[in-house]
């Protein structure tokens, strides 16, 4: 994470438009650097994008203009062969451990999917040997008994099925894996463990990640660096200690203000100061729901792709 | 802490034998006693198929023109040697009836399995690429659609002339629609799902992922379609024959037979409803069972 080293994942004004109609802006020419090594949160209300713009640093989706470069590539100029060699370096972990996993296949191959694509090894008349025994490691890797291997995904529960999905992201060692809400759908103390393996597989395999969350307690404890979205723009990057600490926008500072307080006391005098305060805040309709995450009121007016997740 | 315990034993709590797929959905299946009736007499059927020569009493194309027209074995006027009595050619109905099997099953299954073939090949081209391939063979299906698949037999088989296998070619080509439309279906709303993109963000090939992570997930509604087509072809092919443009006169099919029952109808009703019931109790016996698979195969009844 010095200065020096080259970015491990650069975005050069990455604009996407959904429809051809410019009202449609999922994702606004962001800018951005992903250095090797590091966890890099990527917050936002829902609709702001976020999740466009992990579909584009994988070549999911074809951006309108604007630049993904994964260790200097340009993934936009690959052909399909070296876009395989990429694919291999990069992985992902979907919010929805029930619909991430094809529920016809057995674990063994669900996790071995990455394997069986890239590694000549999980090939020919040996690999299935192989791809057992390494599928087997990798499960125990991720906290899981390593005899599943012949269960089918319905069997687990959510926390179990998530374990499944990093097991697989981390099957080729790859340098970069793209978290997308990797626990919003698991519960809080489930959460936490999750959280505390991704942190050990991370120190363990020097692992890199783009992590996509709206939860700000989440990202305040994992990431080190945050980068604020707001209607499919950038409007901080900072490290984490900054964004928490000093938020540089406004909107930031909603984010921060819309996190709920677990202490009800001070919580009342929080929000009454918001309140009296604040009240472009209001005026702007961005204004907090009773649940403590950011309402949708002032959201634009989202493309229908991006809530198709 | 008790959630995710790193030993599946939870897991294993609320699925204890942790039964496959496959037994779960044999035992469903054997509780349906209407599906095993239905599928008790297929077997039947496929027996009399296969070993027609052995089962039949008679030649069934061996003519006596002294002994037309006889009624069953108990009807007055009926004897023990043609159970199900004779035509107007004094060929032994029975007879007829088990060798008619064959051309049945054989077009039946040929043209579900050819127009199966087409038509999920093309559901899932369509479905998952989308756009211009989509498109195109949308609009050949609709025109398909729109053209009367008999009137399209009719005029194939009046030009290239009859046959058992261009009966199995018309029926099975005139038929992809019904699997082509489902298949895409089922595709696009597996499309948006999260391994679906999972596997494309790992770089698994277009024909990969249609072979194995869309095909199994839409064999289920696939069998479903295919028992019911495989009844609608068994029909098809005996109203072909029934306007003699199927397969060619010497081979027994019930179509065939119940045209030339038609005419002795008021005085000799055995000649024509002995091969209609048999038609209608093997289509009927068809979609039963197709109707029990579909139960069968439905995902969410594997949970519990």
């Amino acid at each position: 994470m010095t200065a020096t080293a080259p970015p491990l994942l650069e975005l050069d004004a990455l604009r996407k438009e959904f429809g051809g109609r410019p009202g449609s802006v999922a994702v606004d020419d962001v800018s951005l650097t992903v250095h090797e090594g590091e966890t890099l949160a990527l917050v936002g209300e829902s609709g702001c994008g976020k999740t466009t713009l992990t579909r584009l640093l994988l070549r999911l989706l074809e951006p309108t203009s604007g630049t993904v470069r994964f260790d200097g590539t340009d993934l936009f100029a690959l052909d399909a062969a070296a876009l395989r060699g990429v694919r291999r370096e990069m992985q992902v972990v979907l919010q929805d451990p029930y619909s991430s996993m094809n529920p016809r296949l057995r674990i063994v191959d669900i996790v071995a999917e990455p394997l069986v694509t890239h590694d000549p090894r999980a090939r020919g008349r040996r690999g299935r040997a192989w791809t057992r025994q390494r599928v087997g490691e990798l499960l125990e890797a991720v906290g899981l008994d390593g005899t599943i291997l012949d269960r089918y995904p319905h069997e687990f529960s959510g926390g179990q099925r998530q374990r499944i999905s990093i097991a697989r992201a981390i099957g080729l060692e790859p340098r970069l894996v793209v978290l997308d809400e990797p626990t919003s759908a698991l519960d809080v103390s489930v959460q936490a463990r999750v959280l505390d393996l991704l942190a050990e597989l991370q120190q363990r395999l020097g692992l890199t990640y783009v992590f996509v969350s709206h939860n700000l307690a989440v990202v305040r404890q994992v990431a080190d660096r945050v980068a604020v979205m707001r209607r499919g723009a950038l409007v901080e990057v900072g490290t984490a200690h900054q964004v928490f600490t000093a938020p540089a926008h406004p909107y930031t500072r909603q984010l921060l203000d819309a996190v709920p307080i677990p202490d009800p006391v001070k919580a009342r005098r929080t929000r009454r100061a918001a309140l009296a305060g604040d009240e472009e805040t209001a005026q702007a309709g961005d204004g907090k729901t009773g649940d403590g995450k950011p309402g949708d009121g002032g959201t634009a007016p989202r493309p229908a792709h991006d809530g198709a997740r | 802490m008790t959630t995710i315990s790193p030993n599946p034993a939870p897991a294993a709590a609320h699925a204890p034998a942790a039964p496959s797929h496959r037994t779960a959905a044999l035992r469903t299946l054997l509780r349906n006693r209407l599906a095993l009736a239905a599928l008790a007499f297929l077997a039947l059927v496929v027996i009399c198929a296969l070993f027609a020569p052995l089962i039949a009493p008679a030649d069934p194309n061996a003519q006596n023109l002294l002994e037309r027209l006889q009624p069953p074995a108990w009807q007055h006027g009926g004897s023990g040697a043609h159970l199900l009595g004779t035509d107007q050619l004094g060929r032994d109905l029975l007879s007829r009836v088990i060798y008619g099997t064959r051309v049945s099953l054989l077009v039946g299954t040929g043209a579900a399995l050819l127009a199966g073939v087409i038509g999920t090949a093309a559901g899932l081209a369509s479905g998952y690429f989308g756009g211009l391939p989509d498109r195109v063979l949308m609009r050949i299906a609709d025109v398909q659609l729109a053209f009367p698949a008999i009137l399209l037999a009719l005029a194939v088989v009046g030009f290239l002339g009859s046959g058992l296998w261009y009966v199995i070619l018309v029926l099975g080509v005139t038929g992809w629609v019904s699997y082509a439309r489902v298949v895409r279906s089922e595709v696009l709303s597996l499309r948006s799902r999260d391994f679906i993109t999972e596997a494309r963000a790992i770089g698994v090939g277009d024909t990969t992922i249609m072979r194995r992570h869309l095909l199994p997930n839409v064999m289920a509604p696939l069998a479903t379609i295919g028992t019911l087509h495989v009844a609608a072809a068994i029909v098809a092919e005996a109203s072909l024959s029934y306007l003699g443009l199927g397969v060619p006169k010497e081979t027994v099919t019930w179509g065939a037979m119940l045209a030339d029952g038609q005419l002795y109808l008021g005085t000799s009703w055995w000649v024509a409803v002995f091969p209609g019931v048999a038609l209608m109790l093997t289509s009927l016996a068809v979609n039963i069972t197709g109707d029990a698979l579909r139960d069968v195969a439905d995902p969410k009844a594997y949970r519990r």
